[in-house]
């Protein structure tokens, strides 16, 4: 999986842009076929079907689809050239319902969300509004991209927030394979830049927490074991640390589909899912705790099912309409992409499950 | 009837249903052995890959290359493992070279 993308699949008119045609992708073939059983059948056998939220905890805001990077393996399909960021005017309305949730945690994420304009100015108002519980989930380049980002570090600690970062590997050449070229030597020098403050170092509060996923058609290996590598590597190699690695399963939709899709793997890939499947993964996958709420307002389960268009099957699909009751009194949104968070020992935001 | 099918090894696990105790037995037997111990599970699995290529097992290699991918094994440290195995296959050829020169030597001394 090599990153010679420049531009988003909807710039460059991709089908696959189209979210109803990669649900289309998802629906048919081995599974329309019956050779692999749906997501719906498979949990089904452990009677897990309706798949059905938990107490909400956490507030996932998609601040936008812009990004200064352009990954090979992007679910958002994010890059320069997308639009699509929050307004401040949304940012009211969600700042209305951060006000009046049960969720302790707001969790950002994008696209790069501190491209977006009001990024600086959410996070004020959340606090104030007494969210004490951030999560920005920071591709670390953007600190190092712009002088106007320079100061990033500073900002989180400021906030306390908890810095979630994406970082492929602990060498530059499977990092740029995937996320560009220069990534690596940017990374590197965003995550000094944080330890300079206090992030991610030994006893330390403030939180700096790396996610891994894997650069190519095949699934993550054991989170702790990939930990340790990763601390060896980084400490010994650059000086750096970081608190807990997150390895995150792609999941089947957008540029990861297409490239699944382009480089014949896509069978092999819905095979090693489903086969992977643990149903004690699914108890705790992300959906059952999190609602999911784009840069125009909409609520989705997830932001996987985010990015493919299926908002909540709830007669509340919109912030301004937003009732926590009626919207957790609902089931879970599924396909076959979500057998990519039940794999093995599960996936989410937060890495593992089970 | 192809030798070598790649979807048959998905069908590992089958051979469980024609003999269920030896299948079951060599299954425990087999996920015991890749558990962390003495040596890590990534360890375990450059062992596999290496040897996976001198038994020259297309199954085994196929598996092994994706589980040392997943465990985030470099291009470099997999070719370098499949060295070594290479070399020790070529010293277990060459090495019965003595034994050819003791013929040698005890014949036409």
């Amino acid at each position: 999986m090599s990153n010679d993308i420049k531009q988003s699949l909807q710039k460059q008119g991709n089908a696959l842009a189209k979210t109803e045609h990669q649900l289309a992708v998802l629906k048919g073939g081995i599974f329309a076929s019956g050779e692999l059983p749906t997501f719906a059948q498979k949990i089904s056998e452990s009677a897990q079907l309706p798949l059905r939220p938990r107490k909400l905890e956490i507030l996932q805001i998609n601040l936008g689809y812009m990004c200064n990077q352009v990954c090979a393996h992007c679910h958002v399909d994010a890059g320069p050239d997308r639009k699509e960021i929050m307004t401040r005017d949304t940012m009211q309305i969600c700042l209305e319902v951060i006000k009046n949730t049960g969720a302790h945690t707001l969790d950002l994420t994008g696209g790069a969300p501190e491209m977006c304009p009001d990024f600086r100015w959410f996070v004020e108002e959340a606090s104030k509004a007494g969210i004490s519980d951030f999560i920005v989930r920071s591709n670390l380049t953007i600190i190092r991209a712009n002088p106007k980002y320079h100061d990033l570090p500073d900002f989180f600690k400021q906030y306390n927030i908890h810095v979630v970062s994406s970082m492929p590997h602990w060498t530059r050449g499977k990092t740029d394979k995937q996320r560009g070229a220069g990534v690596f030597d940017q990374s590197i020098e965003a995550l000094e830049q944080l330890n300079g403050v206090g992030y991610g170092m030994p006893g330390s509060t403030l939180r700096l927490d790396l996610v891994y996923n894997p650069s190519g058609a095949f699934l993550p290996g054991d989170q702790a074991s990939m930990e340790k590598e990763f601390k060896h590597a980084l400490r010994d190699d650059f000086g750096i640390y970081f608190h807990n690695l997150f390895a995150i399963t792609n999941l089947p939709i957008s540029r990861f589909l297409d490239y699944l899709i382009i480089s014949d793997n896509y069978e092999d890939y819905m095979y090693a899912l489903v086969e992977a499947f643990n149903p004690a993964a699914v108890a705790n996958v992300m959906c059952t705790n999190t609602i999911s709420v784009s840069w125009d307002g909409y609520l989705y389960d997830c932001d996987f099912n985010q990015m493919l268009g299926l908002k909540v099957a709830s007669k509340i699909q919109h912030l301004k309409d937003y009732n926590e009751d009626i919207l957790n009194d609902r089931d879970i949104v599924i396909s076959q992409h979500c057998y990519g968070c039940t794999a093995g020992a599960g996936s989410s935001c937060q890495g593992v499950v089970a | 009837m192809a030798y070598y099918n790649e979807k048959d090894l998905r069908k590992f696990g089958q051979i469980t249903e024609w003999s269920e105790e030896l299948g079951t037995k060599f299954f425990d037997y087999y996920g015991k052995v890749f558990e962390e111990g003495a040596l890590t599970s990534r360890e375990k699995a450059l062992i596999a890959l290496a040897v996976a290529h001198t038994e020259q097992c297309p199954y085994c290699i196929d598996a092994y290359t994706t589980d040392t991918l997943k465990r985030g094994v470099t291009k470099a440290e997999m070719m370098e493992a499949i060295h070594v195995g290479a070399a020790i296959k070529s010293g277990a050829s060459l090495v019965h070279g003595v034994m050819m020169m003791n013929k040698v030597n005890k014949l036409d001394g």
